[in-house]
């Protein structure tokens, strides 16, 4: 329980962190997508059974990743193409119907499976495949590897 | 005068006669074809997959059945746009009246049918490495896949790409044979030689991950082996895999595998870009396969 609380306040204060160090937009969406992946890691803890099955924390670390889905939209200014080693590829900017749908589609992915409250391990595995699958699915029109 | 100008005309002459000669396209000898109907299509499966052939040959974008539909697709490049052909098995538009030893050709030596040299876009110099069973069970296994009437249009380069037979002195410079490109150490584990054949021949993976010479013209560069490079596609870079510091180093083979079985890596960072399809293609593999690549990657010399 106490482990739970922790993860609870550790998701909360990192959302809610982001915004607040982070100035400049480069910076914001990579600190959101930092969390989305520290975020990932836990939610295979339980996955994998490594992790003992925590309903609670499960649907926070969804929440956590909705509130950065939710936040993540408005972090392309047409001002932050390049610099700040960005990956951020150029489609976003000449296809930006679409990318808008690919944000959308992963606030409802993610929205819905905190919404779930994932009672259960059975409960917990399609939510997290249709939660992922946005990772690749935008990634590859999205985002080009720099190094 | 007179004899000036015969003599610049011999130089002429002899030199068309040399890039004549040094250009003709050379097939495989008989012994390195597999015989006629030999290959197994369900062991095919296994080639297509880990050489992506759906990648260039399907559809962009194609999604579940639609990459077993090889009707070809343009490929963009700074040397113009090629056109990867329609490889089902329409006998028209596509190769369904290849015989086993067209298709080795092509996919061995750069050679097609009427003997012409085929643009290294397609990566023969990669498939050169393969068994000869192996390209006859791809050939079985292409044999199954639906048939596509779309017909290939010409590919459009510019000068002085578009002259074909030029590719014949690319080939004699970088075509290579079948030795494998890294000497494994002592040490590696009995499965990375494998993963080298699985890399270094069908899997192509040196195609993108491996420096061109000559600013992009020449071959890969066996010094700098999986080490990075350009994306020649456009902005960005494709990734040094070799276990540099500056490449994969700090990931487990462990990790290797589980980054092309799910698309994840160590720190739960996700694929992009054209390693998508390459993933979801190596997630179709055995375990075995995986595991056997990522000795390999973990074998080869570091690039820093």
């Amino acid at each position: 329980m106490r482990m739970t609380q922790l993860l609870i306040a550790a998701a909360t204060v990192a959302g809610a962190a982001v915004p607040a160090i982070a100035a400049d937009p480069i910076a914001e969406r990579q600190a959101i997508m930092k969390q989305n992946g520290k975020d990932t890691k836990a939610l295979v803890g339980y996955m994998k059974g490594e992790t003992p099955y925590d309903a609670a924390a499960v649907t926070a670390l969804f929440t956590s990743m909705n509130n950065g889905a939710k936040a993540f939209g408005s972090k392309f200014p047409p001002t932050s193409k390049t610099g700040g080693k960005t990956e951020a590829a150029p489609a976003i900017w000449e296809k930006p119907a679409d990318f808008k749908a690919a944000v959308a589609k992963f606030q409802t992915d993610t929205g819905a499976a905190a919404a779930a409250r994932p009672a259960s391990l059975d409960a917990m595995k399609p939510l997290f495949g249709a939660v992922t699958a946005n990772c690749k699915s935008c990634h590859e029109t999205f985002r080009v590897k720099e190094q | 005068m007179r004899r000036a100008a015969i003599a610049v005309a011999v130089v002429i002459v002899a030199a068309a006669a040399l890039f004549w000669v040094l250009t003709i396209p050379r097939r495989l000898p008989a012994a390195a074809i597999a015989a006629e109907a030999s290959g197994d299509a369900g062991r095919g499966a296994r080639i297509f997959w880990a050489g992506g052939c759906a990648s260039c040959h399907a559809a962009a974008g194609a999604r579940g059945d639609d990459r077993l539909r090889l009707g070809g697709r343009a490929l963009a490049t700074p040397f113009g746009q090629f056109q990867a052909p329609n490889i089902s098995p329409d006998p028209g538009a596509g190769i369904g009246n290849w015989r086993i030893a067209d298709f080795a050709n092509a996919m061995q030596r750069g050679v097609d049918p009427e003997g012409r040299h085929l643009y290294p876009a397609f990566p023969y110099n990669s498939y050169i490495k393969m068994t000869k069973g192996d390209i006859a069970d791809l050939f079985a296994y292409l044999r199954t896949l639906p048939p596509v009437t779309t017909r290939t249009p010409e590919t459009v380069l510019g000068f002085p790409y578009n002259i074909r037979r030029g590719v014949g002195l690319w080939k004699l410079l970088y075509l290579g044979d079948e030795t494998p490109v890294v000497s494994l150490p002592a040490g590696a584990p009995a499965t990375a030689a494998q993963g080298r054949y699985l890399v270094e021949g069908p899997g192509h993976c040196g195609q993108c991950h491996t420096p061109r010479t000559l600013q992009g013209l020449g071959g890969l560069d066996a010094g700098r082996w999986l080490g990075g490079a350009a994306n020649p596609e456009g902005k960005g870079r494709i990734p040094n895999i070799t276990p540099a510091k500056s490449g994969i180093g700090a990931w487990s083979a462990e990790e290797i595998e589980t980054y092309l079985e799910t698309g994840f890596t160590p720190d739960y960072d996700s694929v992009g870009g054209s390693m998508v399809e390459v993933q979801q293609n190596m997630a179709k593999l055995t375990k075995a396969d995986r595991a056997a690549i990522a000795a390999y990657l973990k074998s080869v010399p570091a690039v820093d």
